[in-house]
């Protein structure tokens, strides 16, 4: 099968996806989880078939406008494919905030309106190829107000969050297509909810549980923040309160779940969930690292708990391409 | 060629199977015998391949074959017959969960017997 991209053409051998196949040639694509997930291989499809595969975890609308993942592309003819830098939306860098020593708030403008659910996530691009994908910290309405709200994990050196550490208001991003099945779903405002997350992952939990309680969800929900240890828990107040029902009471549920304190994160949502008294309508929001969230996934499983009703969103670590 | 229904459709097709394969994988899951062996696997891959074992169990309509299952456990160190033993017998649990007769589940349980070689590497 012949690829041309950039005006060059390369020979992918059988099985191999376009990212495999180019990374092999030398052409490093922007990739992180290489599963479909995070979608900063998006690329696009100008002539050819890249197979179905690469489209399947695509919204159909993209689908149908001929982008595909190149990770998990696996081309059925020749293609001619070209970097979907049309998919991103240009923005500007409203403001930092830090909100722990390694965790970094931002907000972007968006030139136009980048519709989404709270608790989705989008790719962002500073050019240079550097590609990460990142959850949306806030809801819609808010978003609209204060410009898209993201919790960074800066890590000494990323790519990504070192250059947004050093970035001044006024910097220039593409925001790319928002996705993820992370969200509320409405219809069953009396359900349970189980919210839980480590690291920076309980920032989509929160706009979770403040976007049900926009959409007028009562049923009882809890958040579990899982870190390392105590100094970790970040912003975790504030996130998660000020939330309150009309008799008082607070309308969201916070708990911590500490390692460094024994405790277990896949442990907390199981007690959690042993704890309701209606678990047959009760849904699970898990993000971040895709260790824990994997653990918490699988004992909420094995606890009896439909794989249907639990939304995960597994954070994943950039790797270069190659 | 028979045009008795597969017991398969018996059991209400596609959607039944959904629900007997959350059922059948939590019983492997929870099994120490079986459970190391998914540890580092994803758990949808996972549970579309126990789908199409089930199906194939069931007489549905599958692709699924003993040359998917052989290489699908190939690589896999120190399974024996005590592995496959506990994994018909989980099938069983399942299908007897259901509501299903002693003799359908002794069918299944021995199209399950039949890979047995596939599946150890015979």
């Amino acid at each position: 099968m012949l690829l041309t991209f950039g005006g060059r053409g390369y020979e992918l051998r059988a099985g191999e996806s376009v990212l495999e196949g180019l990374a092999r040639h030398g052409v490093g694509l922007p990739a992180a989880c290489r599963a479909g997930v995070c979608h900063s291989c998006l690329l696009r499809a100008e002539s050819g078939d890249p197979g179905e595969a690469g489209r399947d975890r695509l919204k159909a609308t993209l689908a149908a406008s001929g982008y595909f993942l190149a990770c998990l592309a696996r081309p059925v003819t020749d293609v001619t494919v070209a970097p979907a830098a049309d998919v991103f939306t240009p923005a500007t860098l409203l403001r930092r905030k830090w909100l722990a020593p390694d965790v970094l708030a931002v907000w972007l403008r968006p030139r136009r309106l980048v519709p989404f659910r709270a608790g989705q996530h989008v790719t962002l691009d500073r050019g240079c190829g550097v590609i990460r994908p990142y959850s949306i910290a806030n809801r819609p309405a808010e978003a609209a107000r204060a410009g898209l709200e993201f919790h960074v994990r800066v890590y000494p050196g990323g790519a990504m969050s070192g250059w947004l550490a050093a970035a001044r208001p006024g910097a220039k991003l593409g925001v790319g297509v928002p996705t993820g099945e992370c969200f509320y779903l409405p219809g069953d405002p009396a359900a349970p909810l189980l919210l839980a997350g480590t690291g920076t992952g309980i920032a989509p939990l929160a706009a979770i549980a403040h976007d049900a309680l926009a959409q007028g969800h009562h049923g009882p929900a809890v958040v579990i923040q899982g870190a390392a240890e105590p100094a970790r828990l970040y912003a975790a107040g504030p996130l998660v309160r000020g939330h309150v029902r009309h008799d008082g009471r607070p309308a969201v549920r916070w708990r911590s779940c500490v390692r460094s304190r024994g405790e277990d994160i896949g442990d907390v949502v199981v007690a959690e969930y042993a704890a309701l008294t209606e678990t047959a309508a009760a849904r699970a929001y898990l993000c971040g690292g895709a260790g824990s969230v994997a653990r918490m996934r699988r004992a909420l499983f094995l606890a009896g708990m439909p794989l249907r009703s639990i939304q995960a969103d597994e954070f994943v670590a950039a790797r270069t391409a190659g | 060629m028979t045009t008795e229904p597969s017991l398969f459709d018996r059991l209400g097709g596609h959607p039944a199977i959904a629900a007997a394969t959350e059922l059948f994988y939590r019983k492997v899951l929870a099994d120490p015998l079986l459970s190391p062996y998914f540890d580092d696997v994803d758990m949808d891959h996972q549970i579309a391949k126990q789908a199409a074992f089930l199906t194939m169990v069931l007489d549905g309509p599958n692709h699924y074959s003993g040359r998917d299952l052989r290489s699908a456990h190939a690589g896999l160190p120190g399974l024996t017959d005590e592995h496959v033993d506990r994994v018909i017998s989980h099938l069983a649990l399942t299908l007897r969960e259901l509501g299903v007769a002693d003799g359908d589940i002794a069918a299944a349980g021995a199209v399950a017997a039949s890979v047995r070689d596939d599946v150890l590497n015979r």
